[in-house]
């Protein structure tokens, strides 16, 4: 369980930046090629995860092209270990993110960047004092339902990084793993209340941070 | 400080092209919506680039299409307050003030936060979030906000349009006063011909893209006929008269112009104060003789200076009232009355004003600033 929250925890954290980033080339920036470029994004989204898992196998495996170079430059590998499997699920997560930054940031009306501009600011100032807090809550937002999609994954995880005890055996790896075994049940019915439990408090969680927002800007 | 803008740039079908320069004061870009307004605003702001020009305030160069010079809108100093306010939600009132000011270095810094916030009167709002503040408040601390950042030139783009008459009149001496307190040159570009007889000293007139006259407001409005653009305002001309005395017991106001009086409703101005008193060239007749034995108050002897008839049938006479400037008198009388006046130039005449066709509304004070 803990395993699960640590994985996932590092799968949107790290995934975060550059996320916002993508988002923000989305929704402000045109260049060729942006609707390829949008697709590669989303397409963990539609692909099935297992397939994800398998090209993240090939290429960030021990062996694989990135992977090796990886492993011997910097002694960084993401095979058959818990980095592995939060790479697993921030790829498949990344989308949902991307999703909520963007939505939010082309809310976001330009015209206040276009007055902080002529108030001194540069255009890097201008997107920290302005554009990031004024996205806030979809960052939230796409970091919960990042979290979320990271704590359910499954397909992705265990052809990547396959399923060790300790290392990437996730919640529902665990689940399932118990549903395979003779007298698991009483384990897995466990794992399921605590999957609910962790659900509810991540969207309850969300909820309350969007309204504390909200209620921010009305002063 | 002065200003020169020569613009010129290409949207779809649309051509812009436009040069004016203006000293210190208060300039007005005028013109009906679409006549071009904001996108001059928007280029001397940086935010848009135009295709060719120049734009010089005081000694500074911020845009030279020839030289290759296009400053950033965060690196030319140039306030500007938007039709919308554009107050940052996230921030305290307090934090939306100090924004621009903190980004300025301590010695460029003319305008003071005390100073600003105690002119504008938003002292009670500091802590409030934007959200929380009515338009016409809002639209306080957006000037609070560019002035604060110490601007070589304040862009005013119809910073009134959104408010209703009520809250217009509440920001409306605002912005003269930050004009005079701070003496920061200002473009106030508006659709509105009152605001503008109001706060302006100097008027560019734009349409569909050019300038159609710029110069001293009472000049430019004196020689042209903008009931083509303003829709609803006859033509008319701009006196600049003093206040001689009032009489309240007749609620009225006398104001002297030249050798001539005039009486007016009672305005708020102390007496030697200089005022702005639109007149309607239909609200003026002329004769030969002075009448006597008549209701009308205002008979204003004077030469005419020049006459011309339009297409209509009807004749425009313009009667010098004060020699000593600011009082040339716009008539327009039917071409038939003009013909058998059989007047010319230089003819001694009188003019006959109606105290009742002078509005309030059609007075102003005329801005005295600092000589700088």
């Amino acid at each position: 369980m803990r395993l699960s929250l640590w994985v996932s925890g590092w799968a949107v954290a790290t995934s975060l930046p550059l996320g916002i980033f993508c988002a923000w080339l989305l929704a402000r920036r045109k260049f060729p090629g942006k609707s390829l470029f949008d697709g590669l994004i989303h397409l963990p989204l539609v692909l099935p995860p297992v397939v994800v898992g398998y090209a993240l196998l090939v290429g960030f495996g021990r062996r694989g092209v990135i992977g090796s170079w990886l492993f011997d430059s910097l002694g960084v590998t993401f095979a058959f270990n818990w980095k592995g499997a939060a790479l697993a699920s921030a790829v498949i997560s990344f989308p949902l993110l991307v999703r909520a930054v963007r939505l939010s940031l082309e809310g976001v009306d330009q015209g206040l960047e276009e007055a902080a501009r002529t108030l001194g600011a540069g255009p890097l100032r201008v997107f920290f004092t302005i554009t990031l807090p004024l996205v806030v809550p979809g960052v939230v937002t796409g970091s919960i339902l990042a979290f979320a999609r990271s704590l359910s994954e499954f397909g992705a995880t265990i052809t990547f990084v396959s399923n060790i005890p300790g290392e990437t055996r996730t919640l529902p790896i665990a689940l399932y793993t118990l549903t395979q075994t003779p007298g698991g049940d009483e384990g897995a019915f466990r794992l399921c209340v605590i999957s609910v439990i962790v659900a509810m408090i991540a969207l309850v969680a969300s909820e309350i941070l969007a309204r504390r927002v909200a209620r921010r800007m009305e002063g | 400080m002065s200003l020169e803008l020569s613009l010129e740039k290409r949207q779809g079908n649309f051509q812009l092209e436009i040069a004016f320069r203006s000293d210190d004061g208060i300039t007005a870009l005028f013109g009906r919506s679409g006549a071009g307004k904001s996108s001059v605003v928007s280029m001397a702001a940086g935010l848009s680039r135009p295709d060719r020009g120049r734009i010089r305030v005081g000694d500074d160069i911020l845009f030279d299409s020839e030289k290759g010079i296009n400053l950033p809108p965060e690196r030319r100093r140039v306030g500007l307050v938007f039709q919308d306010g554009r107050l940052f939600p996230h921030m305290s009132v307090q934090s939306n003030l100090r924004y621009g000011e903190r980004l300025v270095p301590a010695k460029e810094r003319w305008a003071s936060f005390d100073r600003v916030v105690e002119l504008l009167g938003i002292g009670p709002l500091l802590d409030r979030r934007p959200a929380r503040l009515s338009g016409g408040e809002k639209q306080r601390v957006a000037i609070g906000r560019a002035l604060l950042s110490s601007p070589r030139l304040l862009l005013m783009d119809e910073p009134l349009a959104a408010l209703d008459g009520a809250r217009k009149r509440e920001v409306l001496p605002f912005i003269a006063m930050a004009s005079r307190e701070f003496s920061v040159p200002i473009l106030y570009v508006s659709h509105s011909i009152e605001e503008i007889i109001e706060l302006a000293d100097h008027l560019v007139v734009l349409e569909d893209g050019k300038a159609l006259a710029a110069g001293q407001l009472e000049e430019v409005l004196c020689d042209l006929d903008l009931s083509s653009i303003t829709g609803r305002m006859d033509a008319g001309s701009i006196l600049l008269a003093t206040v001689q005395e009032h009489i309240p017991s007749f609620a009225i106001t006398r104001l002297r112009l030249g050798n001539n009086y005039l009486n007016v409703p009672l305005i708020d101005a102390a007496p030697g104060s200089r005022v702005r008193v639109r007149i309607g060239a239909q609200d003026v007749a002329l004769a030969l003789e002075k009448p006597h034995r008549t209701s009308i108050q205002n008979i204003l002897s004077g030469k005419v200076s020049s006459l011309s008839s339009t297409s209509d049938g009807q004749a425009d006479i313009h009667v010098e009232v004060a020699p000593d400037g600011g009082g040339l008198l716009w008539t327009r009388i039917t071409a038939i009355a003009a013909a058998e006046l059989g007047l010319k130039r230089g003819d001694p005449i009188f003019a006959l004003v109606k105290s009742a066709s002078i509005a309030r509304g059609a007075m102003a004070l005329r801005p005295e600033r600092k000589s700088s």
